[in-house]
């Protein structure tokens, strides 16, 4: 059961190919290729013209690649949401001309739920389990129940944990991305040094919010000059704040599930926050102590990609989860209501 | 209102001057939130978007460079142009189409560049010497 799988949703295009044994046949993101001639160099980042002009010679060199011709695949996936409209139609109307074409079905795949079943693309996970999704443009709580059935436990109300550090490393002067930077600039910064907040620290519910740390960074650098030591006893600071509020809810999430009687079967960490080693230490040490284990999907597979798209198409084609071809893009589409 | 500065030492000081701010609204108006970072800008928006009725979250649009919300009185779309690269982007965002019938909050108004509508309301958030934060409001055409 061979998917292609199409995600256009954001900034990069992806392409993938996945069969249900996970064998990932080829994974393509555009903006990893700018070097190469065919793609005319650099792509723009949000543009749906850019999705349009790329995606078709991505998917041909995709199946290239992979030495695979249309007559091998058994469906084709698109991310239908959330995202930015152009791009999102861009990739659903791609996936459903080769749905029509082929004859082959359609499968309209909710863009964070191809974050959330990546796991079980890389390990072998059961339902259900807990999972945090951690990006520059999600933080979010779920306990993943089945294909299609997730609870939000907790969201953030203002800013994504990636998105804390990236304007933390901006306003550090580190660049982009934020992540590496800051935790870079850590190692030999002071994490006592600076007496940042812990948004929503001990506060019921499992909900996150970082605009406030970001504020404090702010004022606390206001009308100073950034050595280094400064820049790395802040970073040092601030990885801190943001690993113990982190770490505070999803203790929040562990303490609802056993109110409930709930046990997942492991502590799941998909996004970019994943790749930062702090962050990674303390949220396996949350796990251990929950006897859980802690798993977090490859970077390339957490960052927005055609693979993961491909393979939640799997999961649904196998339990006949096929979408009409009249199926809408939509820009907003919380993943509770992924199973309509 | 506009021509002058006002404190906002707290979070109550922000919403209370959305709440004064909201019932002078209209769809069409456009209103620039210009300021480094962390200086108060989504959190002003929240507020206003908050005072005009909308109970659910509003979050940071950075990532996802605009978010909208219906209310009963006209739709209120909040951009964040952080993340633009030129001004020709807007045209994937649907910007001309949406600014006439909306509220339109716009963070990081400069990357629009000529593309920013003559009539505005522009609403200037820093932080003085000692960390206080306040906020200039002044309107374009003066």
């Amino acid at each position: 059961m061979l998917i292609l799988g199409l995600e256009t949703s954001c900034d990069d295009t992806g392409v993938g190919l996945v069969d249900a044994d996970k064998r990932i046949y080829a994974n393509l993101v555009a903006s990893q290729l700018e070097a190469h001639r065919p793609y005319g160099g650099v792509v723009p980042e949000i543009a749906a013209r850019a999705h349009l002009d790329v995606l078709d010679s991505l998917i041909t060199e995709a199946m290239h690649r992979a030495r695979i011709g249309w007559g091998d695949l058994a469906g084709v996936a698109a991310t239908t949401g959330p995202g930015l409209i152009g791009g999102v139609m861009v990739g659903a109307m791609m996936g459903k001309a080769i749905a029509a074409a082929r004859k082959i079905p359609f499968l309209a795949v909710n863009h964070l739920e191809a974050h959330a079943l990546t796991v079980r693309l890389t390990d072998s996970v059961a339902f259900p389990y807990l999972l945090l999704l951690a990006s520059g443009g999600h933080c979010q709580l779920l306990l993943a129940k089945g294909v299609g059935s997730y609870r939000l436990l907790g969201q953030t109300i203002d800013d994504a944990a990636g998105e804390c550090f990236d304007k933390g490393a901006k306003m550090l002067g580190l660049g982009y991305p934020g992540g590496p930077l800051i935790e870079q600039a850590a190692a030999s910064g002071n994490p006592t040094a600076f007496a940042l907040p812990r948004p929503m620290l001990g506060r019921a519910g499992c909900d996150f919010s970082f605009s406030g740390l970001k504020t404090s960074v702010r004022v606390l650098l206001q009308g100073r000059t950034l050595t280094p030591d400064l820049v790395a006893d802040m970073a040092a600071s601030l990885q801190q704040a943001i690993a113990d509020s982190l770490a505070d809810r999803v203790v929040q999430a562990f303490k609802i599930l056993e109110a409930e009687a709930i046990q997942p079967t492991a502590f799941v960490v998909a996004g970019g926050v994943a790749a930062n080693q702090a962050l990674r230490t303390r949220l396996t040490q949350l796990a251990t102590a929950h006897a859980l284990p802690f798993l977090a999907p490859p970077l390339d597979l957490c960052t927005d990609n055609g693979a993961m798209v491909a393979w939640a198409g799997v999961e649904k084609l196998r339990l006949g989860l096929v979408d009409p071809l009249d199926t809408s893009a939509r820009p907003r589409w919380p993943l509770q209501q992924t199973a309509l | 209102m506009t021509g002058s500065s006002v404190p906002l030492p707290d979070l109550d000081a922000t919403r209370a001057l959305a709440a004064r701010l909201a019932p002078q609204l209209k769809a069409g108006d456009f209103l620039a939130l210009i300021g480094e970072l962390g200086t108060g800008k989504t959190t002003f928006a929240r507020a206003l978007i908050g005072a005009l009725g909308v109970t659910d979250p509003v979050p940071s649009p950075t990532f996802t460079l605009m978010q909208s919300y219906e209310t009963p009185a006209f739709p209120i779309v909040h951009f964040d142009l952080y993340r633009l690269k030129t001004p020709d982007e807007l045209d994937e965002l649907g910007w001309e189409d949406i600014l006439p019938d909306s509220l339109t909050l716009v963070e990081w108004p400069e990357r629009a560049g000529t593309r920013l509508p003559p009539h505005r309301l522009t609403l200037h958030f820093a932080l003085s010497p000692e960390g206080i934060r306040f906020c200039q409001i002044y309107r374009t055409p003066p």
